[in-house]
């Protein structure tokens, strides 16, 4: 065998080995014996005097198709198609040394999370104290979401500037909530002031998207970075679901299994276990999305797919209640609420199909089906408006309905615009892309929104 | 000769089975020694056997290894176990079962020509 002949026998079995790494059944052991197969078979048939290519091509035609081959492997090994639900099984990536330190570091955020929960609580604000709730609510998204910025930021290398920016910003927000007097009160008979719901609901959306500047590593001004935000937000929500359900059981179980022994374990469950258990969900769910995002199939835009036919039947069915019926909607208190909250809904469906959209796709059913449910969703908000704001002349603002109101706009002008390029798409006059563009460009505006909710509007309203 | 697949996928597992009671070995030369008993009737596809293996490993019939030997090439070794052994023991009474059956029908049945025997490929 020549030197020459040689190499190019070993650049086909380099070809060869390669096609067969490409398959996920066939592990990195599995091709290495076949490669071992292989070069016997060859040898052989060169021993037999054929030349080089002739054994080769013989040797791959034995070894059998491919396809055939995966087909064998899948059946035998069928756990491979869903394997890596748990841990990378071969990082055989020169990253390597960084994912293994990524499951420490991950469990050191996570146990950060839970520590930052009972924190307080040794410093004397006692999780069951009347006089902490307050405490509690308004800093509910300061216990977990450091930590979690603080992993994106070692993850992603994040420089100094933007670990800078980030800790500034979950600064302000802790001063917002903890200095304003937003819920003074120490009579425990007292609502909580408006102006505390508020805080506690909007500052968490306010730091979520300044995590968000950890996950793009700073990167926050790229498109694409934040449309990789928005589809982690939208697998994170689904993974934390799915631990909360687990850990729903895990507590269902411990409560059974020590009553059944005498042992009352509420102090236990309500102390530790729940609130420990959801700060670190929130690490983990984040770190699962993370290390599984090229393994499984995005569910967010699966259940988009299955719910957008459905929510635009429905909306189109109310909206024909409304015509048949001729009766205005009835604006009850909580109304305006319902509908940010439809409006949120409809706006994220649109977010996630468009997240797993190929740019590049033609027009389909799905789009046009789309449109419907976002000129749906904008014609029963202009109705409830129209209704609403004769209310809000009449009896003025107070912070739950501006916050309402001024949220409603937001996501009206978000969808209106929407429709709009939807439009064009639909008629073929307009990229896809631009419609992508929007979406992304649209996201400062929530956390200016939510920002100014925070710190704005509670000395605006007098801390009411 | 052509061996339908279903004799060959039957004739599989007890072949290997037979093979490595003798002694460790590894796919190539597993595939080799079952084309020589076969007198080169049996045709494998080379990579199928390979699944095989790994089914029987995995019913815990043979274990493996990798070996290296010195400036060769890395290579998985099979070992049949004493449960392979009790299988292959099983399969054996089996087969013969079935072969004794067939004998039975072919003396039987006057309708069919006898096999010609030629050249000792029986």
């Amino acid at each position: 065998m020549t030197v020459d002949s040689n190499e190019r026998l070993e650049s086909q079995i380099g070809e060869w080995r390669s096609y067969m790494r490409r398959r996920r059944e066939l592990h990195k052991t599995d091709a290495e014996e076949l490669e071992d197969h292989l070069r016997d078979r060859i040898t052989e048939l060169h021993e037999a005097g054929l030349s080089d290519d002739e054994a080769f091509l013989i040797a791959v035609k034995r070894m059998g198709s491919l396809d055939e081959l995966s087909r064998e492997f899948a059946r035998e090994h069928s756990e491979r198609l869903w394997k890596q639900l748990v841990l990378p099984a071969e990082p055989d990536a020169p990253a390597a040394a960084r994912t293994r330190r990524e499951l420490p570091v991950m469990i050191l955020c996570a146990a950060l999370a839970a520590l930052a929960v009972k924190l307080p609580g040794w410093l004397g604000a006692s999780m069951d104290d009347d006089d902490s709730a307050s405490f509690y609510l308004r800093n509910l998204s300061l216990f977990a979401l450091p930590p979690l910025a603080g992993y994106f930021c070692w993850q992603r290398r994040a420089g100094w500037r933007t670990i800078a920016a980030v800790a500034a910003l979950f600064v302000v927000g802790a001063v917002a909530a903890n200095a304003y007097p937003l819920g003074g009160s120490t009579d425990p008979e007292d609502e909580p002031t408006q102006s505390l719901v508020l805080t506690a609901i909007h500052l968490p959306l306010a730091l979520w998207l300044v995590v968000g500047i950890a996950y793009t590593g700073g990167q926050w001004r790229s498109d694409r970075r934040r449309m990789d935000f928005i589809r982690f937000t939208g697998e994170w929500f689904i993974y934390f679901s799915l631990l909360g359900m687990g850990g729903g059981v895990l507590t269902a179980f411990t409560a059974g299994v020590f009553n059944a022994i005498d042992i009352d374990p509420e102090d236990f469950i309500s102390q530790w276990l729940l609130p420990c258990g959801a700060a670190a969900a929130v690490i983990v769910a984040a770190w699962l999305v993370e290390a599984k995002q090229s393994v499984i199939e995005n569910m967010a835009p699966v259940l988009t797919r299955v719910f957008t036919p459905l929510f635009a039947v429905v909306l189109l069915a109310f909206l024909g209640g409304v015509v048949w019926t001729a009766r205005g909607i009835d604006v009850e208190r909580d109304a305006l609420i319902l509908f940010d909250l439809l409006l949120v809904v409809v706006l994220g469906m649109l977010l996630y199909s468009i997240s797993a959209r190929d740019p590049a796709a033609p027009v389909g059913l799905f789009d046009r089906m789309q449109f419907v449910l976002v000129v749906s969703a904008l014609v029963i908000d202009a109705l409830v408006l129209a209704a609403i704001t004769g209310r809000i002349t009449t009896w003025g603002f107070t912070p739950n309905k501006t916050a309402a109101l001024g949220e409603n706009l937001i996501l009206l002008a978000n969808l209106g615009w929407s429709a709009w390029l939807l439009i064009g798409f639909v008629r073929g006059r307009m990229p896809f892309a631009r419609m992508e563009r929007w979406q992304t460009s649209y996201v400062p505006v929530y956390a200016a929104w939510a920002w100014a909710v925070v710190l704005l509007f509670p000395p605006l309203f007098g801390f009411e | 000769m052509y061996i339908t697949k279903d004799l060959v996928a039957a004739s599989a597992t007890p072949l290997v089975l037979g093979i490595l009671a003798d002694g460790e070995s590894y796919g190539y030369a597993i595939l080799k020694q079952v084309n020589e008993l076969s007198g080169g009737n049996l045709e494998w596809t080379d990579g199928l056997l390979y699944p095989l293996l790994h089914r029987l490993e995995r019913l815990g019939h043979v274990e493996s290894d990798w070996q290296s030997p010195e400036g060769g090439r890395r290579r998985k070794y099979y070992r049949i176990t004493a449960q392979g052994r009790a299988e292959l023991a099983e399969q054996r009474r089996q087969w013969a079962a079935v072969v004794d059956a067939l004998h039975g029908v072919w003396s039987r049945t006057a309708v069919l020509p006898p096999i010609a025997l030629e050249g000792g490929t029986a």
